[in-house]
C-alpha cells in the first residue's frame, strides 16, 4: 500500500518480486543495487540462508526523483521462493503496489512456474486483493540458458490475461531494468487513477 | 496489522511531541513509529547513526513473523519483544493494530523504566493515529501530486 507523508513530501511504495525458487529474484535486486548511484539507494537487506537462498526476503529501498514536488521512494523485496517458505512469503505480499513474477524459462521449471504463479494468486486473494487487478508484470528470466522455453509457450501458460513481458538474463542485467521501469510506471499510474476517482 | 496510508504535517507533529516526551521520561537514545509495512511515521532522539529505513523494514517484518508465530501457538500476539545486546538494547511493541514503536535504550536507562513508559505511550500513540485518521487530508495539504501526472514525468525519474 502506498504512503504519503505530506510533511517531508515523499511517496512511497512496494514492489514485490515474485517466483519459483532459484529463478532469479535476488539477482534481479542485485543488479539494480549494484548499478543505481548511491545517492539513490539504501542499504540492500539479505536474510538469506549460508547456501545463499532467500530466507526471508531481500529489501532494497530507492529514491526515485521528485513528481510535482513529491519525492518518489519505491521499496524493493522479493520473497524466498522454495515452497515451504510459504508464511513468510504470504507476509512479505502485504500491502504489495506491485508485483513482478519472475519465471524460469528453463523448460523443467515450467511447472514449478505455473505453481508459484497459482500460489501468488491464492495469497494475494488472502489479502483481499486480486492479480487481474494490481499492478503486475512478467519477466521471462534465464534467456541465455539452452533449453528454455518459447516466450509464446510461457505465455499461453502463465499469462492469459497478457500482462506486459521482458525477456531478461538477471544475471548480466539484461531487461532488469526494464522490468522494474514497467512496473514502476503502472504502479504510479494506479496512483493517478485512485487520486482521480 | 493494518496501515493507514499517509500521514499528514499536523498529525506527524503531534506524534513527534509525545515521542520526544517519551523519550525524555523513558531516558532511551532514539524513539520512532513505523506503520505494519515498514514506513517510517516520526522519531525523537538523535537518529543520525541509525539506518532507520532499514530498521523499519526490518522489524515491520519481525513483528509481523512474532504475530503468525503467536497465532500458530493459539495467542492473539504477543506483547513487546525486547532485543538485548552488549550497549545497546532494542524495544519492539505494537500500537494498537496499526503501528509498532521502536525504542533504542543503552545503559542510562533500564528496561523496567522502559516497559513502564511504554505501555502509557502507545496508548497516546494510538490515540493519535485514529484521530489523525478521522480528520483525514485537509484540501489544502491534499494537493493530488498524482492526479494530473503523465507518461513523460515517469520518465523523468532516474530509472
Ligand atoms: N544463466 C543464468 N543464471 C541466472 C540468471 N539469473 C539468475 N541466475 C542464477 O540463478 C541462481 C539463483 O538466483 P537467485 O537470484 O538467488 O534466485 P532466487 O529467485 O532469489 O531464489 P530463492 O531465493 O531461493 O527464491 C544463481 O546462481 C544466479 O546466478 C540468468 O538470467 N541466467
Ligand atoms: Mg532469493
Amino acid at each position: 500500500m502506498s504512503f504519503i507523508n505530506y510533511s517531508s513530501r515523499e511517496i512511497n511504495c512496494k514492489i514485490v518480486y515474485y517466483g519459483p525458487g532459484l529463478c532469479g529474484k535476488t539477482t534481479n535486486l542485485n543488479y539494480v543495487y549494484q548499478k543505481t548511484n548511491p545517492d539513490n539507494r539504501g542499504k540492500m537487506i539479505s536474510l538469506a540462508t549460508e547456501t545463499e537462498r532467500t530466507l526471508f526476503f531481500d529489501f532494497l529501498p530507492l529514491a526515485l526523483g521528485s513528481i510535482r514536488g513529491f519525492k518518489v521512494r519505491f521499496h524493493l523485496y522479493t520473497v524466498p521462493g522454495q515452497v515451504f517458505y510459504d508464511a513468510s512469503r504470504k507476509l512479505i505480499l502485504r500491502g504489495a503496489d506491485g508485483v513482478v513474477f519472475v519465471a524460469d524459462s528453463q523448460v523443467d521449471r515450467l511447472e514449478a512456474n505455473v505453481e508459484s504463479l497459482e500460489n501468488l494468486r491464492q495469497n494475494l486473494a488472502e489479502h483481499g486483493s486480486d492479480l487481474d487487478k494490481i499492478p503486475f508484470n512478467i519477466q521471462y528470466n534465464k534467456r541465455d540458458l539452452p533449453d528454455i522455453a518459447s516466450v509464446e509457450e510461457m505465455n499461453g501458460l502463465l499469462n492469459p490475461r497478457g500482462v506486459p513481458v521482458v525477456e531478461a538474463c538477471a544475471h548480466t542485467g539484461e531487461g532488469v531494468f526494464d522490468t522494474l521501469k514497467d512496473i514502476a510506471k503502472q504502479v504510479i499510474m494506479e496512483l493517478k487513477k485512485k487520486e482521480n476517482t | 496489522m493494518g496501515s493507514q496510508n499517509f500521514i499528514t504535517a499536523q498529525v506527524l507533529e503531534r506524534v513527534e511531541e509525545e515521542l520526544r516526551g517519551f523519550r525524555q521520561a523513558a531516558k532511551a537514545r532514539v524513539a520512532f513509529l513505523i506503520d505494519g509495512n515498514g514506513q517510517l511515521l516520526g522519531q525523537a532522539g538523535d537518529a543520525t547513526k541509525v539506518d532507520t529505513t532499514a530498521i523499519a523494514a526490518l522489524t515491520a517484518s519481525n513483528m509481523a513473523a512474532s504475530k503468525a508465530i503467536a497465532e500458530l501457538v493459539g495467542e492473539e500476539k504477543f506483547g513487546g519483544v525486547l532485543h538485548e545486546g552488549e550497549d545497546e538494547h532494542l524495544h519492539l511493541s505494537v500500537v494498537g493494530g496499526i503501528a509498532i514503536l521502536v525504542v533504542l535504550f543503552d545503559a542510562e536507562t533500564s528496561i523496567g523504566l522502559v516497559r513502564l513508559r511504554v505501555k502509557n505511550t502507545t496508548k497516546n500513540l494510538e490515540a493519535l493515529l485514529i484521530q489523525g485518521a478521522e480528520e483525514g487530508v485537509s484540501e489544502e495539504e491534499d494537493l493530488s501530486p498524482f492526479a494530473e501526472i503523465t507518461e513523460d514525468d515517469i520518465d523523468q525519474l532516474f530509472l
